[in-house]
């Protein structure tokens, strides 16, 4: 019987034939805790006596979400980090080195693996045809100590995307169309695998776009096969060698396909409080937004600024509206920097900031004060979300945060964007 | 062993954020101090209203967003006996079993504000004790349950050095 790509990887990692449903111990390839869950993880290994790395090499503990450290409690925490760091031998990634799951792309998860990490957002890695997936401080402990984890197969939802994106509608509208489609739990315990056309001619970044957002439509992990794209995005970060070829089976079995049409997606929002409280930008009239918000894990890479940066190039930020603009990892910095990206933003009225998290998580900047409209490039809008329950996001791709950015209320990208980026 | 307490009614779609806001971050390391705050952003009073032993009864997609365990955590060390819902969000689900605080996934519109529930998790029931009704509880996978029985996963994998679950 033919598998799909989950029950592949997991298969080989727990010696046996599994189907969507089963229950298994695997083997565990990558694990990573971030500040605001790495200090109970340790804690928690700690009381059993386990405080111990089985893989200190691939064990890598981020410093993003607070960082630099707002205050004090804060600063310990990132100490009890360090310390773990140094006894066990594991990888520190210290403030200023970018979000986890930028990291873990850019230099730890290869196809086939498996990386569970104390973060929500771990499904990103799917998109190199890793299985990856978010887990809470006890269970990536325990995979920390042992290098083991108890699994149940999910099974798949099998995303189709086919046609090319109008000009201004990136991967990012697909997904908050996705996610408005099927709703916030529409895949809780399942897996999405996104194929078909437009995802084959899909750059990394935009994939990892895709994966990242798996988990606000419930999904376990956003995974998609690896390819000559995959292939060349690990030669780029100087690990070629790990490239591995992982594809579902033509006769695998889905829980349910969905075919969606790219070129009939247009630029998407999602409103307050939901994910999947979505609409298109067209039918958003005078929403006049205080900040805008361009980063994160989803949409803070390189390709993301650069589209940001063409639209923002000689022109100004709107006087009602502040632009905050934070690249994903160092590595994205510097090559913005060369780019000379940072300089256009900078001539707008942007304000860059730390690489890292920023203000996505409310915790330690760009915190919005009570009635504020944000629009945001990150994953998610809930109450309270960027630091005030009295606080309104929304959710949208870099070119349309870029936009308006500059007209100051939500406004159409493809007003200035005539052409098609991938 | 049968638990006895007061509903204390949600919508839909209760976030981690709702129950465990980003903006208390420094809390963290203080549960105590942190479990003041439950569900703050959902419901401004309800940690200083509710009693120990109560019920939160929820719809569906509880618990959804983070995988900070932070959630659960305080959800039982403000003195909470179990949460019920329509449906739960994965990861939180993972969670709450892994430090021992119980989930009931069961038709909570059957329940309203305030009324009393009496939950008996061997049986799988969920008594409305003031509505004189009986609410059917979806049972846990095995795996699940022996992680609850055991105390929680650090237990487990305390007492016997090893994952012994399957
Ligand atoms: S950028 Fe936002 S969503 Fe991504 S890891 Fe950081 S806090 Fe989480």
């Amino acid at each position: 019987m033919g598998k799909t790509i989950i029950e592949k990887i997991i298969g080989e990692y727990s010696n046996k034939d599994v189907i969507a449903g089963d229950f298994v111990v695997a083997k565990v390839d990558v694990t990573a805790v971030q500040d605001g869950t790495g200090p109970l993880t340790i804690e928690e290994i700690k009381k059993i006596g386990l405080e111990q790395a089985k893989n200190p090499l691939r064990t890598i503990l981020f410093i993003d979400h607070a960082a630099p450290s707002p205050r004090k409690e804060l600063s310990n925490s990132h100490k009890i980090m360090r310390e773990f760091a140094k006894k066990t031998g594991s990888i520190l990634s210290e403030v200023g080195e970018g979000v986890c799951h930028q990291r873990l792309a850019e230099d730890y998860v290869n196809p086939g693996e498996i990386l569970i990490g104390a973060d929500s957002h771990t499904c990103t890695s799917g998109a190199l045809g890793a299985f990856a997936t978010g887990m809470g401080s006890t269970d990536v402990g325990i995979a920390i100590a042992l290098g083991k984890v108890w699994l149940k197969i999910p099974e798949t939802i099998k995303i189709i995307v086919n046609n090319e994106f109008q000009p201004g509608v990136y991967a990012k509208d697909l997904i908050l169309h996705l996610i408005g489609l099927i709703g916030a739990d529409g895949a809780t315990y399942k897996a999405l695998e996104f194929t078909g056309k437009t995802i084959k001619n899909m750059s990394m970044s935009n994939r990892f776009t895709l994966s990242n957002m798996a988990v606000e439509a419930g999904a376990k992990a956003g995974l998609i096969e690896s390819d000559e794209i995959t292939e060349k995005y690990l030669i780029s970060r100087g690990r070629g060698e790990k490239f591995k070829k992982i594809k579902a089976d033509n006769d695998a079995i889905y829980e349910k396909v969905i075919e969606i049409d790219a070129s009939k997606l247009k630029p998407t929002i999602s409103c307050p409080h939901t994910v999947d409280n979505t609409t298109t930008v067209d039918k958003l009239k005078d929403v006049k937004v205080d900040q805008v918000f361009i980063g994160t894990c989803t949409n803070g890479r390189i390709e993301d600024l650069r589209v940001a940066a063409s639209i923002l190039k000689g022109k100004k930020v709107n006087p009602g509206t502040r632009l905050l603009v934070v690249p994903a990892s160092k590595n994205v910095f510097s090559q913005a920097l060369k780019e000379e990206l940072i300089d256009i933003f900078v001539e707008a009225g942007a304000v860059i900031m730390t690489p890292g998290c920023g203000p996505c998580v409310g915790v330690h900047c760009g915190i919005l004060g009570d009635d504020e409209v944000c629009l945001a490039t990150q994953n998610r809008n809930f109450q309270g979300r960027m630091g005030n329950p009295k606080g309104y996001i929304y959710l949208s791709s870099p070119a349309t945060a870029a936009y308006s950015a500059i007209t100051g209320y939500i406004s159409d990208p493809r007003q200035v964007i005539k052409s098609v980026a991938v | 062993m049968i638990k006895k307490g007061k509903a204390w009614k949600f919508g839909n779609d209760i976030s981690t954020d709702h129950i465990a806001p980003g903006r208390l971050f420094h809390l963290r390391s203080n549960l105590p101090e942190f479990a003041k705050h439950v569900l703050e952003d959902a419901d401004s009073q309800f940690a200083k209203n509710m009693s120990l032993g109560d019920f939160i009864v929820a719809g569906s997609n509880f618990g959804l967003g983070s995988s900070r365990e932070h959630a659960p955590q305080i959800i039982k060390i403000a003195g909470i006996n179990a949460v019920m819902a329509k449906s739960f969000a994965r990861i939180f689900f993972r969670n709450a079993i892994n430090i021992g605080l119980p989930l009931v996934e069961c038709n909570t519109d059957l329940i309203n504000q305030g009324d009393e529930l009496e939950l008996n998790l061997e049986n799988g029931v969920v008594k409305n004790l003031t509505q004189n009704s009986d609410i059917k509880i979806t049972p846990l996978p095995d795996v699940m349950i022996k992680i609850l029985n055991d105390g929680g996963l650090a237990k487990h994998i305390e007492k016997y050095g090893d994952f012994k679950l399957i």
